[in-house]
């Protein structure tokens, strides 16, 4: 099991660095540089080599993946390209706020689409599934920014319930986004629930046809207790990665909600950042996004590996 | 070969029928028609130009000479609603067939070539998947800048990607039945093995999956024109339109709405047909939705 553990960071780490390298190759790519942005119009001669200079940028582009990546490692994302901003300042609380926001999502998502999924699996083609099954649909198929508007205009402008933006600054303490950030935090809730109850819907169907809930049922076992015992088990046990996926995906999702909400995270600060065209700070915030979300599959890749001994068999490791 | 051909035309109405029979596919079949109607119909029948403003009636409510009032520049929105889809579906529509092309002969070719052009082609897919919904869109637009010629290849090699896994998949499914045994047995060259063995059983699969993509491709590129990434004004395009109207939502809620509606209706239109050809098909899309 270690074996399989170490392999799958091993792949992991591989992903990360490819991310680095197909980042760094297409700023790269891109004519002009971080100096000819800079100066604008006054980019020629002397004051562009100086800029190059001083930026670094007359050396070698190997040289430079280098000492980039040697300081993404240790946290140092350099400056903004625009101001003389550190990076790992600017991110710092950003990276705070989206994780705030998606914890948001992921402690009401989590809980609700598991119990969603299970009864619908349970009542399979009877009305809670038809409703739940059509809800997960409509959900899935409208666009984040459609699902944030809409709710802005019946929660926040028609009933007024609720501030329709978030106007604290990205440095606030937690609390202080507390009633601004539920609209931001139920649309990600609402997009995050359907595809995990969708998929556990269909791994209750599944483990539900089994053969051994079937040998279960000849024998008598109570109803509920194949339900608890013997099936939801076995269901639940994909859901680890179906979840993970969410979470990865949420810090995909976040960018438009963020930007509907004026919710100030790391999404935003990436709008913010391609619009000006800054990337240093486009580079940093992927790095981060793509960083996370490997980190989050391997966390759920292990866990799966733990919980169920079935992925440590022989045969398993051979496919 | 013209057997071939009529067995396959044959063989689409009996998948077109089947679909109609069902609802999801009837309703479904139905919005996507409706909508590529309005898309190409639309410049000869929308009441005003989309460009024309009329300043003495900005925001206004809807009235008989404009049936879904005006935004914010005093422009029909009827008119803009009914035109606002054609770039998204002329961008996604050539996009989503490349991608599906693309990403699917390469994920053939690999499932079949297995080895180190495999596990390297994997690894780099894995790396550009670590990169959740639109923000790979969003790096590449940093470097390339916006506009149709740029978001079409775009979107085109991106969606393409996840397609090549799917495919690949598929292709090993295939690959170790005995009838690619046979084939190898009596001697046909890979490239035909492909063509008549490999290709004629993975297409469902695609197809599926090609449906699938157009809906993610729609999301993504109005996603992007909401951001201020895609097309650009006074052009009209969904997305573009609920991010203007947004700021005077509270004064003319039909700017925000009538996009909104026709947007979702078309993706869910996709979706449903989606459903339905997967069933039709025999494909359980449930089984296999990965996010």
């Amino acid at each position: 099991m270690l074996g399989m553990i170490a392999r799958r960071f091993a792949l992991g780490l591989v992903t990360v660095w490819l991310v680095s390298v197909i980042i760094f190759l297409g700023v790269e790519a891109l004519p002009g540089d971080a100096c000819t942005a800079i100066l604008e119009r006054d980019a020629h001669g002397e004051a562009l080599a100086a800029c190059r200079e001083a930026m670094g940028l007359d050396t070698p582009a190997l040289a430079r993946y280098a000492e980039w990546a040697a300081g993404v490692v240790q946290g140092e994302f350099g400056m903004s390209a625009g101001g003389q901003e550190s990076i790992a300042q600017m991110v710092g609380y950003r990276v705070r706020n989206s994780l705030l926001l998606a914890a948001g999502a992921l402690a009401v998502g989590i809980p609700l689409a598991i119990t969603l999924g299970v009864v619908a699996g349970l009542a399979r083609d009877r009305w809670p599934d038809l409703l739940f099954s059509t809800g997960a649909i409509l959900a899935m198929t409208i666009p984040e920014f459609v699902a944030a508007t809409v709710l802005i205009l019946v929660f926040a402008i028609w009933l007024g319930w609720v501030p329709a933006i978030v106007l604290t600054p990205a440095d606030a303490p937690p609390l202080e986004f507390f009633p601004e950030f539920i609209l931001a935090s139920t649309v990600l809730t609402m997009l995050m629930i359907a595809h995990v109850m969708r998929m556990i819907r269909a791994s209750v169907i599944e483990a539900m046809a089994s053969e051994y809930v079937q040998m279960a049922t000849l024998k008598g076992v109570p109803y509920w207790r194949i339900v608890f015992r013997h099936a939801l088990p076995n269901a639940l046990l994909p859901a680890i990665n179906v979840i993970a996926l969410t979470v990865a995906w949420l810090l995909g999702g976040v960018v438009v909600v963020e930007v509907v909400f004026n919710y100030p995270g790391l999404g935003r600060l990436l709008v913010d950042a391609i619009s000006e065209r800054d990337l240093p700070v486009v580079q940093a915030v992927t790095m981060i996004v793509a960083a996370t979300y490997v980190g989050v599959n391997l966390v759920a890749d292990i866990l799966s590996l733990a919980l169920n001994p079935r992925l440590r068999s022989h045969r398993a490791r051979q496919a | 070969m013209s057997g071939a051909a009529i067995s396959v035309r044959a063989r689409a109405g009996g998948v077109l029928r089947d679909m109609l029979a069902r609802p999801s596919g009837a309703i479904g079949l139905f919005l996507v028609t409706f909508h590529l109607a309005l898309a190409i119909l639309s410049p000869w029948v929308v009441p005003y130009d989309y460009k024309a403003m009329d300043a003495t009636g900005t925001l206004a409510g809807p009235s008989a000479a404009h049936w879904l009032g005006t935004d914010h520049l005093g422009r029909d929105v009827l008119t803009r609603v009914m035109l606002g889809g054609r770039e998204a579906l002329l961008i996604t529509g050539i996009a989503t067939p490349v991608a599906l092309v693309w990403g699917g002969l390469a994920g053939v070719w690999l499932g079949l070539r297995g080895g180190w052009p495999d596990e390297v082609a994997m690894r780099l897919v894995d790396a550009f998947l670590a990169l959740p919904g639109i923000l790979p869109l969003l790096v590449l637009i940093t470097v390339f800048g916006t506009g149709g010629e740029v978001l079409l290849p775009t979107l085109a090699f991106f969606f393409g990607i996840p397609v090549i896994r799917v495919a690949r998949a598929a292709a090993h499914e295939v690959v170790a039945r005995d009838f690619i045994s046979a084939a190898r047995a009596r001697g046909h060259r890979p490239l035909d093995i492909v063509r008549r063995e490999i290709l004629p059983n993975v297409t469902d699969t695609l197809l599926v999956e090609g449906a699938m993509r157009w809906s993610w491709m729609l999301l993504g590129f109005s996603a992007l024109s909401f951001l201020g990434f895609g097309v650009s004004p006074p052009r009209p395009d969904w997305g573009l339109m609920v991010s203007d109207a947004r700021v005077y939502m509270s004064l003319a809620p039909l700017g925000v709405i009538a996009p909104v509606v026709a947007l979702s209706t078309l993706i869910i239109g996709i979706n449903l047909t989606a459903d339905a050809l997967a069933k039709t098909l025999g494909l359980d899309r449930a089984r296999k939705a990965v996010i």
